[in-house]
């Protein structure tokens, strides 16, 4: 083999032994400070403590989501049922507080267990069933939002203990507490992808299954916990929206999935599995929350915000299919 | 004992019998040829003995024990390795990492097991060095190596694990020729160190090279199984193609 196809053999930098070989795409910090420095030019008000804990704040409920996702894309798979499992759990967690008057700790089970069931039902479908994700998990979308409506009626579920309502509103060392949140779990995520066989799974399955299944990968049982993993994390995201306002609400992450895919997509996770990052898919969300809250100071019709995360979210995979002709992509 | 024994071994999709009950055995340290037309059953029976199917009827056993349905984690526990003919590779990841797929070496920390990457790297190194396969790095992603590179990944992924039977489905039929006697070296090697070899190959003559016996399936059976000193390469041609009229010995034009 000659010497100038392969690239040499260098020592492992320190942001390859960290990051794993699967690092962040660059260019997304490139969009990342392009839009920040475009919104403060914009409006005066943008760049502001206050301003950014409004982003971040607004960015840790599809953030959950987006790193849930992540792991979902990564095995290439889709979840498009995560929005809708925001709203199912969140209404029954408001209930097991409102209606039942259990105890708080019960309330954020019954949260969490709620839509880790959702994706589990996803997952065990698609691996038993064999039908693809993108129908599973339509369907899921479908029935999630529709039981969380029937549940509570249609209306809102108000009266969440105290406990609770502090992990949407409560700010320990003045930082808000669903970004602590967020953070805590993207950090345990991306260990858990990078660094363990739960997560190198993931990708090795999304990259070749029969590879993966012939070298002793228990694939269908994966592909569940994965979809289970992604409903937990939507549970957890219908916990801070529930607990940000207050209340269940039955519309709560309406087309929130969009966002959430998005947000994965534009952080380099490849959209045909096999590479991902939880990185990057911070990076991804905190574009997300950066866009619809400039768009929002710019007194841009919320409308218009749907607008442009679809044309983003298209973008993203456009740019990524011109690019991987070059790259690790076959 | 044989190594391996397959007793009537019977596997269908569907309508389609790929597998009309299947009888052969292999000795430790024998290499068997497997021969027979596209279609025959060689690539369905490797993966009903690899784990990947699972056969209807039929007993397989391997160093006395049953496989029929343990997983093909477990089977390769037990010491079967296989060589796909697509290598079975994860093209984004780097030549450690197919190494050890499914196998990875991990580490203790708080509780939770996390990769040691720095041992799967060094050890790694030492297989690529043995098999003396022109890798130039482990740290390579796979899907960029040429086809004989990827297929030494492949082959050092299968003797990593000290197994007691390889199997190699087509292993040469990419190659270049040098290639080619780069690995019937190797199958020659594996041999005189105990270990069995089950070699599915179109290339005759270099099942002739290399195989202690040659079993010929077709229509899903086995309808030759004979040593190499008992048969010709005209024989062995004649039962792939279903010419059963051909005397067994010699007689050839």
């Amino acid at each position: 083999m000659s010497a100038a196809l392969s690239p040499p053999a260098s020592p492992r930098s320190w942001r390859q032994r960290v990051f794993g070989a699967a690092t962040f795409r660059f260019e997304s910090l490139l969009v990342l400070a392009t839009l920040t420095i475009v919104m403060t030019v914009l409006s005066p008000v943008f760049l502001s403590v206050s301003n950014f804990f409004n982003i971040v704040l607004s960015t840790s409920v599809f953030g959950v989501l987006a790193i849930g996702m992540t792991f979902v894309i990564c095995s290439a798979g889709i979840d498009l049922s995560v929005g809708s499992i925001v709203g199912f759990s969140g209404v029954v967690g408001a209930m097991t507080a409102a209606n039942l008057n259990l105890p708080w700790p019960v309330c954020i089970v019954a949260t969490l267990a709620a839509g880790a069931f959702a994706g589990w039902v996803n997952g065990f479908i698609i691996t038993k069933g064999m039908i693809q994700p993108f129908i599973v998990t339509l369907g899921m979308l479908g029935v999630a939002r529709g039981t969380a409506l029937v549940l509570s009626d249609g209306v809102s579920i108000y009266g969440l203990p105290p406990e609770v309502v502090y992990l949407g509103q409560g700010r320990p060392f003045g930082v808000p507490a669903p970004v602590i949140i967020l953070l805590l779990t993207a950090l345990v995520a991306h260990v858990l992808l990078v660094h363990t066989r739960f997560g190198v799974y993931a990708q090795v399955i999304g990259d070749n299954e029969n590879a993966a299944r012939a070298m002793g990968v228990r694939v269908e049982r994966h592909k569940t916990l994965l979809y289970t993993l992604s409903g937990l994390l939507a549970g957890l995201a219908g916990l801070l929206f529930a607990a940000r306002i207050n209340s269940g609400e039955p519309t709560a992450g309406l087309s929130y999935e969009l966002t959430a895919i998005t947000a994965t997509i534009i952080g380099g996770t490849n959209m045909n599995g096999g590479r991902g990052s939880i990185v990057g898919t911070i990076i991804g969300a905190l574009i997300m929350g950066v866009l619809q809250n400039g768009l929002n100071l710019l007194a841009v019709r919320p409308f218009y915000q749907q607008i442009a995360i679809g044309a983003v979210l298209v973008g993203a995979v456009w740019f990524d299919r011109v690019n991987s002709k070059e790259g690790w992509r076959r | 004992m044989s190594l391996l024994e397959l007793e009537d071994v019977r596997k269908s999709f569907g309508a389609i019998e790929a597998l009309r009950g299947v009888t052969f055995s292999v000795e430790a340290g024998a290499v068997v040829g497997l021969v027979g037309d596209n279609g025959a059953g060689k690539s369905t029976l490797m993966k009903t003995i690899t784990g990947i199917h699972r056969p209807d009827s039929g007993a397989i056993r391997f160093d006395g024990a049953s496989l029929v349905g343990k997983d093909p984690g477990d089977i390769r526990k037990a010491g079967i390795e296989m060589i796909y003919q697509d290598l079975a590779l994860a093209r984004m990841r780097d030549v450690a990492a197919n190494i050890f797929l499914g196998r990875e070496l991990t580490r203790n920390v708080l509780g939770v097991q996390i990769i040691d990457t720095k041992r799967m790297y060094a050890e790694a190194e030492a297989m690529i060095a043995k098999l003396g396969a022109r890798v130039k790095s482990v740290t390579q992603i796979a899907g960029q190596l040429s086809g004989g590179q990827q297929q030494s990944v492949a082959i050092a992924r299968a003797l990593t694990f000290n197994p007691k039977l390889v199997i190699m489905d087509e292993p040469t039929a990419a190659l270049a020729v040098r290639e080619i006697e780069h690995v019937l070296e190797l199958i020659r090697t594996l041999a005189s160190h105990g270990i069995a070899v089950i070699l599915i190959s179109h290339r005759l003559t270099d099942v002739f090279a290399v195989c202690d016996r040659i079993v010929v399936l077709r229509q899903g059976a086995v309808i030759a199984d004979d040593p190499k000193s008992q048969t010709t390469m005209n024989a062995v041609v004649a039962h792939i193609v279903g010419a059963t009229d051909v005397p067994r010995q010699g007689a050839a034009r």
